[in-house]
């Protein structure tokens, strides 16, 4: 049996199928599980709040969806360039990695600037035009604990990412584990498309 | 390593079906349709936006079956976490 698991998966013969094929990604991904589950959880208690709320404004009114639209474009273009960089650094290809990482990294840089003007925008322009306050209301008080709760996330991407670059460039770190830096951010990619679906646009 | 093994597939084409998805997405809010159905579309665009970024950028697609359940894991819960809400959200 284990002789066939090693011919399918290239493991070692000392190894079961279960056995990952990298613990760094096994890791990363129990890691994600388990943020997905906090996102879950604010989602779907988001989407209770808003069910049993009488009064709820339209969201893409209030809110408004063409910088939130850039937003996402951006992030779902550094994800691309998230992949370019592996894709890069995985061929050895250290002057293409540099490129697209540093892409992505600015991309997520410009995804907190476009954020913060958004906030600020919304909490003292917005919100009193419509009588709704960030403690008194369920809309504002939801929509900033889930935007800041990801908002958060694409802060620790953007360090976590500068400090892959740094150590690939010092030689410390390989493909390997730019690949699990990928995971990450492809995650908080993914939590986006449904943040800005669920809070945005329905 | 079997990451050699398969091919590399196509990112720009799964940014490509990203990015019409989202802008079908900002076009169906304003259809003049029952909002019941265009919540149900939204979901459906959302959730395939989601699946394409794990299926490939994250590539669940071409690793074992252990991880792909991992990342099963939280959607299932979140639905059990739903249900079991359900008699809070519709009182009797």
């Amino acid at each position: 049996m284990s002789e066939v698991a090693a011919l399918h998966t290239g493991a070692q013969a000392n190894e079961s199928p279960l056995t990952p094929e990298s613990w760094g990604k096994l890791g990363m991904w129990l890691f994600l599980a388990g943020d997905a589950m906090s996102f879950g959880g604010l989602i779907v208690g988001y989407g209770i709040l808003r069910h049993a709320s009488t009064k709820w404004p339209v969201p893409a009114e209030v809110l408004g969806i063409n910088l939130t639209a850039l937003m996402t474009f951006v992030l779902i273009v550094s994800s691309v360039t998230m992949v370019l960089s592996l894709s890069a650094i995985q061929q050895g290809d250290r002057a293409k990695f540099n490129k697209f990482m540093g892409l992505t990294i600015l991309g997520g840089l410009f995804f907190l600037g476009c954020q913060a003007y958004e906030w600020t925008h919304l909490l003292h322009d917005v919100l009193p035009k419509y009588n709704l306050s960030f403690s008194k209301d369920l809309f504002a008080t939801t929509f900033f604990v889930l935007t800041g709760f990801h908002g958060m996330h694409v802060s620790g991407g953007v360090i976590y990412n500068i400090c892959v670059f740094l150590a690939v460039n010092r030689g410390r770190y390989e493909a390997k584990h730019v690949e699990i830096a990928a995971l990450y951010w492809h995650f908080v990619d993914l939590v986006w498309i449904l943040i800005f679906t669920f809070v945005y646009l329905l | 390593m079997t990451e050699a093994a398969h091919k590399e597939p196509n990112y720009i084409g799964v940014f490509w079906w990203l990015l019409v998805l989202t802008v079908i997405e900002i076009a169906v809010i304003y259809m003049p349709i029952a909002k019941f159905a265009i919540a149900v579309m939204l979901i459906v665009l959302a959730v395939t936006k989601a699946a394409l970024v794990a299926l490939y950028f994250m590539h669940l697609k071409f690793e074992r079956i252990t991880l792909g359940w991992i990342a099963l894991s939280p959607f299932i819960l979140c639905v059990f976490l739903i249900l079991m809400l359900l008699p809070d959200i519709f009182p009797r």
